[in-house]
């Protein structure tokens, strides 16, 4: 029941990265792909009807940490106390600048939104990876080198969403952002993915377990394809791959997080009873599939490419 | 000052914070709700106008609730990990339940009405709003089950100095949860409602050319058309008509959700005095248990064996006193202080009874003011007949008595009443179970995280605090400004491009909304 939960967790992390990673990729990118406010409405409109949902992945995650593993959920985030409140403190100032953007006055009002938009997805999506290389290593040098892989696969991945979402100049200029991306991410890439499973080699009888390993090379694999794609411009294949990569990536860093996924504290020191851990899988059987249902078809309701929208406004 | 009272600050800055805008969430997202299903129903088009403007209010109103939120999921762990060591077992289930079953709802469905105006079938977008309003009030029954277990807690056992649940329902229909949550939620209602009042209030003097302050502002000719001289043009009797609908939708609103509060509040009373008497007697301020206890209204001004009516509905029975629990706890729980801060527990009760039944009086007040009568003015809707159902009892016999414009006024300034009193509420409930975290099983002071340095905390506290300060005037402004504006679309111009050819063409019109 431990490990299911471990499973379970690791898996709303992942619903979160992927879909909150394309998130923060396109608020990044907003001034780069946009030359006019037309323009900055349909970069922000790729992600506008959906962007809430994702947030609510992390939201669970961390929910089901506390009630599944009280310790590692309270562990964790008093350990990283100054970083998590950076994390919050962006998402604060991004999610007012999404919804509010449309509705203060044109000009200085609406560019101090974007500004928000931009510096709340910058600063989280740094954090995240830098958390978790620090929690594997506790070394400047691999906080940097996490805070940067999680940056630089987040706006490859925005990038790529993008393209796979609009039309017209837009399009042109994210896939030009997402080639540039990717000669960022993939150095890094090779630098942090292996160093994953690496980070775990001292825990006897799994760090060396090869599937681990195998996630991380994987990874690494879908990273060069997503790019590769982009190239020959199939953008369902490279979102897919970009996507992938994620999954995997985050795979990798919570197997090398089992079977302690903080200093000290093993999961089974760390869990809720059994009595509790049952209910919540029940009702999560009932719940998730539920979700995943009406979330993914808010996501086919607006599956269209977007023009530049000038009549509004 | 030390780290535990820094983080105490930084809990109640951000609690209070975040419930300034949740209430007007859960209430208003309903009131829209409400609105859209008029609208769908009859056709009519001041209610797209109503649902439109009221739900941009909403929409600036969420984004704040939402981001203000995630704060309060992450300082648990943040700054309390003694405490979330402690009670996760229990307490996490139903915060987690929170996101799974309220939260994904509330944010995918809204997403789909925001965007959804001109992509979904109308009867899916009234939907979308329909399950967004219900996300926001199962997260209310959530978290406030949650909270509840705070006070009184149930179902669980404590196993090597962590609580483990043995009843999850023990803890969602938690006495004291099932007390709380319709109280909480209706005051979100109340506070919806007085939001709404205020802003239909300020419509209606607007449209008569009236300030709140009762000066003239503008359109002199047209002021006190609404009296009922008769003698109004028709574009202002129609745009009047338009806010009275929703001073209307509001009254009934907050007098519904006003008999509610009392009524829970009433059995609130009760349990405070079998589970948690220090807070009754911090409430009255009542030192030594007494038979008969009397309620004070102010300091001074007592209702003799009031206290004893409302605790216990026996005006004879005894009422237990702060240092009789003192003296008691001490031989229980060992020497310490148990005595929360009295005088802000006092106050906050008498802030939440007064201002809210404030609010509630001035509803019905309301209510009797804008009556049908027989053979009163007609009401000005009458005119627009485009709808699939034409309204046919609000005809010629029974007609709507305008708004007085100082009652529209009274609205108007009354907006601070509710929201005062639902945060007094907070204020009694949470500094009156001072000083536990857990009733009767753990300290606020031993929950506190043990590794966090007080620089961090001060950190977090004052960037919070300027942050949220900043971000609090921007949408006072923003909401100010949009109430001012008015609906995009005054509904008195039709435009006959798009009602010639179809019907429905001016209905699926979308507006802007993000």
């Amino acid at each position: 029941m431990t490990t299911f939960w471990f499973i379970v967790i690791a898996f709303l992390w992942t619903g979160y990265f992927v879909l909150e990673g394309f998130d923060f990729g396109v608020g990044a990118l907003l001034p780069l792909l946009s030359r006019s406010e037309a323009e900055r409405r349909q970069v922000i409109g790729t992600i506008g009807p959906v962007w809430d949902g994702n947030e609510v992945w992390m939201i669970t995650a961390v929910g089901a940490m506390f009630a599944a593993f009280p310790a590692w959920y309270s562990g964790l985030l008093s350990s990283f106390y100054l970083p998590m409140f950076l994390i919050v403190a962006g998402l604060i100032v991004r999610g007012v600048g999404l919804e509010w953007r449309g509705k203060v006055r044109p000009g200085r009002e609406r560019a101090l939104c974007d500004a928000g938009i931009v510096a709340g997805s910058v600063l989280t999506a740094f954090l995240w990876g830098a958390v978790f290389g620090n929690l594997l290593y506790d070394t400047v040098l691999a906080t940097v080198i996490g805070g940067l892989l999680s940056l630089s696969v987040a706006i490859l991945h925005g990038a790529v969403f993008v393209t796979l979402k609009t039309t017209g100049p837009v399009r042109a200029r994210a896939r030009r952002a997402a080639l540039l991306a990717a000669a960022a991410a993939v150095p890094v890439g090779v630098v942090a993915l292996p160093s994953i499973p690496a980070s775990a080699m001292d825990v006897p009888n799994w760090s060396a377990s090869p599937w681990l390993w195998a996630c991380a090379v994987l990874a690494m694999a879908a990273l060069t394809a997503g790019v590769a794609l982009v190239w020959r411009r199939r953008e369902g294949w490279a979102f897919t791959a970009t996507a992938l990569s994620i999954v995997l990536t985050t795979a990798t860093l919570f197997g090398a997080m089992w079977p302690a996924p903080l200093p000290g504290l093993t999961l089974a020191e760390a869990a809720s009873a059994p009595y509790t851990l049952t209910m919540l899988t029940w009702i999560g059987l009932i719940a998730l599939p539920a979700v995943l249902v009406y979330q993914g078809w808010s996501y086919w309701v607006f599956r269209k490419r977007l023009t530049v929208d000038i009549s509004s406004h | 000052m030390d780290a535990l009272d820094l983080a105490r600050w930084q809990f109640g800055v951000t609690t209070v914070y975040h419930f300034l805008f949740v209430p007007l969430t859960i209430g208003l997202g309903a009131f829209v709700a409400g609105l859209q299903t008029a609208w769908y129903r009859t056709g009519k088009d001041h209610y797209l106008t109503l649902t439109k403007f009221f739900g941009k209010l909403f929409l600036i109103n969420f984004a704040m609730g939402v981001v203000t939120g995630i704060v309060q999921e992450f300082q648990f762990g943040m700054n309390w990990s003694e405490y979330s060591t402690f009670v996760g077992d229990v307490f996490g289930a139903p915060l987690a339940l929170e996101s799974l079953v309220a939260f994904f709802l509330e944010s995918t469905f809204l997403g789909l009405w925001i965007f959804g105006w001109n992509r979904l079938p109308k009867r899916l977008h009234l939907a979308a709003i329909w399950a967004a309003a219900i996300g926001s009030n199962l997260s209310a029954y959530f978290i406030l089950a949650a909270n509840a277990w705070m006070k009184h807690p149930v179902g669980y056992e404590v196993v090597n100095g962590r609580a483990r649940m043995t009843d999850l329902w023990a803890v969602l229909t938690n006495p004291t949860a099932l007390a709380q949550i319709p109280h909480v939620v209706a005051a979100a209602f109340v506070v919806a409602g007085g939001f709404v009042l205020a802003v239909s209030g300020y419509r209606i003097l607007r449209e008569r050319g009236l300030g709140v302050t009762g000066r003239r502002t503008a359109e002199p000719a047209t002021a006190g058309a609404g009296d009922g001289d008769g003698d109004a043009t028709i574009p202002l009797r129609r745009r009047t008509d338009m806010w009275r609908t929703s001073l209307r939708g509001a009254l009934v609103m907050t007098a519904l959700a006003g008999v509610v509060v009392a009524g829970t509040g009433d059995l609130s009373g009760r349990l405070l005095h079998e589970q948690q008497p220090m807070k009754l007697a911090a409430a009255e301020g009542l030192t030594r248990d007494t038979a008969g206890a009397p309620f004070s209204i102010v300091p001074g001004v007592e209702v003799p064996n009031m206290l004893s009516l409302l605790a216990a509905h026996d005006p004879g029975a005894t009422v237990q006193g702060v240092d009789d629990i003192q003296r008691r706890y001490e031989e229980q729980f060992g020497p310490a202080d148990y005595t929360p801060n009295v005088p802000v527990v006092f106050w906050s009760f008498r802030v939440m009874i007064g201002f809210g039944m404030a609010t509630v009086g001035l509803s019905v007040l309301g209510l009797w003011l804008t009556r049908k009568r027989r053979g009163g003015q007609p009401s000005g809707q009458r005119g627009r007949q485009r709808g699939r159902r034409h309204d046919s009892r609000t005809g010629e016999k029974r007609a709507a008595a305008p708004v007085p414009s100082w009652f529209a006024r009274a609205c108007v300034l009354a907006l601070p009443l509710p929201m005062m009193a639902i945060i007094a509420g907070w204020l009694l409930s949470e500094i009156g179970r001072q000083p536990w975290t857990v009733q009767g099983e753990l300290l606020t002071a031993a929950s506190v995280s043990p590794g966090v340095s007080l620089a961090e905390v001060a950190i977090s506290l004052s960037v919070f605090t300027v942050l949220y300060g900043v971000l609090a005037v921007a949408e006072a402004a923003l909401l100010v400004r949009h109430v001012k504006a008015g609906p995009e679309q005054p509904p008195t111009i039709p435009d006959p491009t798009l009602t010639a050819a179809d019907p429905d063409a001016a209905r699926l019109t979308p507006t802007l909304m993000y």
